[in-house]
């Protein structure tokens, strides 16, 4: 068992984030699609954790607690997959290859457990990052 | 009685279905029922009629907190911040018209600004691609009613463009495709066993970035020569027997998304993918696409290159010509080397689909939302400016992913009081001519339909 462990990191869309984000960025339902990572079960077993427990992910940009999940769409070991928003955004490296995009799949992140942090809400972690951040929710 | 408006326009994915039809009310106020749309699509028509949906800008206050202020008071501030700016970025436009595409541009040339689309974050790598290696497309009409052999590279439309699969490019019966599903081999490409990979007769689960050696193998294999047994972690026999599948093809058909365009390689995996599709014309027909995100972000490279000559990261700021160089004029490389001291985010959010480091400089300086709905980017925005919904309350012309323009229409009456982002972006400009004491310049036929309009209200 790990510590953690290094995996390489991809965000794509999905149909429950689109749905959510039409409905709107600050409901129950965008937290719940977003904010969380898909890794396979052996990645989970070389963590030692259980499925649906909070995960810290580290990137060279930043770091964000996920409920780490069993994936949805199958993903093999090794890689790791968020879902575009917000959450994603976190980690996300801005380089761009000189081409206007930035790193949004394949960058190396290290997931760690982080059984007794909370997950922050969209407008948390937006507003934080911004230094607006009031409270509440 | 309610009413059924039909052959309405959906404004999510660029699939840009018009075949939905929506039953109003009878006072024509609120969609009760959507038929056809996906899961997504449906979800904005019936969002359109929320309560929590904001109808008047807010304007950010010392204490942080946000107040509702007047329409004109929002285009004094956009007009007066885009002037003051020396260097303002307008980016967005995946969720609006062409015509509102069109007045932003009259703003930013007027501004000096820094125009771009979502595709600088998107499928900006495509652009660079066709530049330098063309673009052999077709419309999806060809696709339903001719391919055969369809790839899936890097994209996956059962969850991205969700009717995608049914009215074009696997299930659909076409005039030679009679047979629909039966008829056409599908290959997919992807390093995760996606929704679309499950379809797929083909699944080649690649190990993730290593898309341009995969192309490169198919080319290999079409050319006559030999490969390695493994090729980006795929058999060779299976590259073998899917690249026979595709010299065999009476039209095949590759679509490719974010995949390639957002992973290392970026333009070059787009590239190879027109020169595969090259390869393959030798031998039989065979045609590519962009799966474009947005229902509309086609809209700007048709709109604006008709203006400027350039599809997206085009900069103003020189005033005598335009200049587009990503890398150097695209959005979120400019925002994190801090040269831009303006930041007008308009019908996408910014806030929510940038990496964070690029928002936290943006911020800095004013930072202007125009969108409908409460989003990431209205929420740490100085100045939020609701509009009506394109294709919902607003009609007007979009652009398919195939290019091929649709009129959207009109279904419901928008909030009263709220403007279309064209009607909202000609005050501003109109503004902006008044604080700087010019004239503004409307082209003639514009001039003519403004003129008309006028007479009508």
């Amino acid at each position: 068992m790990a510590e953690k462990i290094t995996l390489n990191m991809i965000t794509q869309r999905a149909i429950e984030e689109g749905q959510a984000m039409e409905k709107g960025k600050t409901t129950p339902e965008y937290f719940q699609a977003c904010s969380i990572v898909e890794m396979n079960p052996k990645d989970m077993k070389k963590l030692g954790i259980w499925r649906n427990t909070n995960v810290r992910v580290t990137s060279e940009a930043g770091s964000v607690i996920v409920k780490a999940i069993e994936p949805t769409q199958f993903v093999p070991p090794g890689l790791a997959h968020i879902r575009q928003g917000v959450w994603a955004n976190q980690v996300v490296p801005p380089r761009t290859q000189s081409t206007g995009v930035p790193q949004y799949s394949g960058f190396p992140v290290t997931i760690e457990p982080a059984i007794n942090e909370r997950i922050k809400s969209a407008l948390e972690l937006v507003q934080g990052a911004v230094g607006i951040w009031k409270g509440g929710n | 009685m309610p009413k059924l408006i039909t052959g309405v326009g959906c404004p999510y994915c660029g699939s840009s279905c018009d075949d939905i039809e929506c039953l109003v009310s009878d006072d024509g106020k609120k969609i009760l029922e959507t038929r056809n749309a996906c899961v997504i699509g449906n979800e904005i028509f019936h969002h359109v009629s929320s309560p929590d949906r904001p109808t008047k800008p807010r304007m950010r206050q010392a204490d942080g907190s946000m107040k509702e202020v007047s329409y004109d008071e929002a285009v004094d501030f956009t007009a007066k911040a885009l002037i003051k700016a020396k260097k303002p970025l307008i980016y967005g436009f995946g969720s609006t018209n062409c015509e509102g595409m069109s007045a932003v541009a009259r703003v930013a040339e007027r501004a000096g600004a820094v125009l771009d689309n979502c595709a600088s974050i998107c499928h900006g790598p495509s652009f660079l691609a066709i530049f330098d290696n063309g673009y052999p497309s077709c419309t999806l009409g060809e696709v339903k009613n001719r391919a055969d052999v369809v790839v899936f590279w890097g994209c996956n439309p059962m969850h991205a463009h969700p009717r995608h699969t049914s009215r074009y490019s696997i299930f659909p019966r076409g005039f030679f495709t009679t047979k629909g599903q039966m008829q056409r081999t599908i290959i997919s490409i992807d390093p995760r066993e996606t929704d679309t990979a499950k379809l797929a007769d083909y699944h080649f689960m690649l190990n993730q970035g290593h898309d341009y050696e995969l192309f490169d193998a198919f080319r290999t294999v079409l050319r006559g020569h030999d490969i390695p047994a493994e090729v980006a972690g795929c058999k060779r026999e299976m590259i073998i027997e899917a690249a026979e599948k595709m010299r065999n093809a009476r039209f095949v058909m590759i679509f490719f998304g974010m995949g390639c365009t957002h992973t290392d390689g970026r333009n070059h995996n787009v590239d190879i993918a027109i020169s595969l599709t090259r390869d393959l014309n030798t031998h039989t027909k065979s045609s590519i696409m962009a799966m474009r995100g947005h229902y509309n972000i086609a809209g700007p490279g048709q709109v604006w290159s008709w203006q400027f000559g350039f599809p997206y990261c085009i900069d103003l700021s020189k005033g005598t010509r335009a200049h587009m160089n990503p890398g150097e004029t695209s959005s979120v490389d400019l925002a994190m080397r801090d040269e831009v001291d303006c930041f007008v985010n308009v019908g996408t959010d910014a806030g929510a689909h940038w990496p964070i480091a690029a928002i936290k400089h943006v911020k800095k300086h004013p930072f202007i939302a125009v969108d409908p709905n409460i989003c990431m980017a209205s929420e740490i925005s100085d100045l939020h400016v609701p509009v009506r919904v394109v294709g919902v309350e607003e009609a007007g012309v979009v652009y398919r992913m195939d290019n091929v323009p649709i009129q959207f229409k009109k279904v419901i009456d928008g909030p009263e009081g709220v403007p279309s982002d064209e009607e909202f972006f000609d005050r501003v400009y109109t503004r902006m001519c008044e604080l700087t004491q010019t004239e503004p310049m409307w082209i003639p036929a514009k001039g003519h339909a403004k003129a008309s309009s006028t007479s009508e209200h």
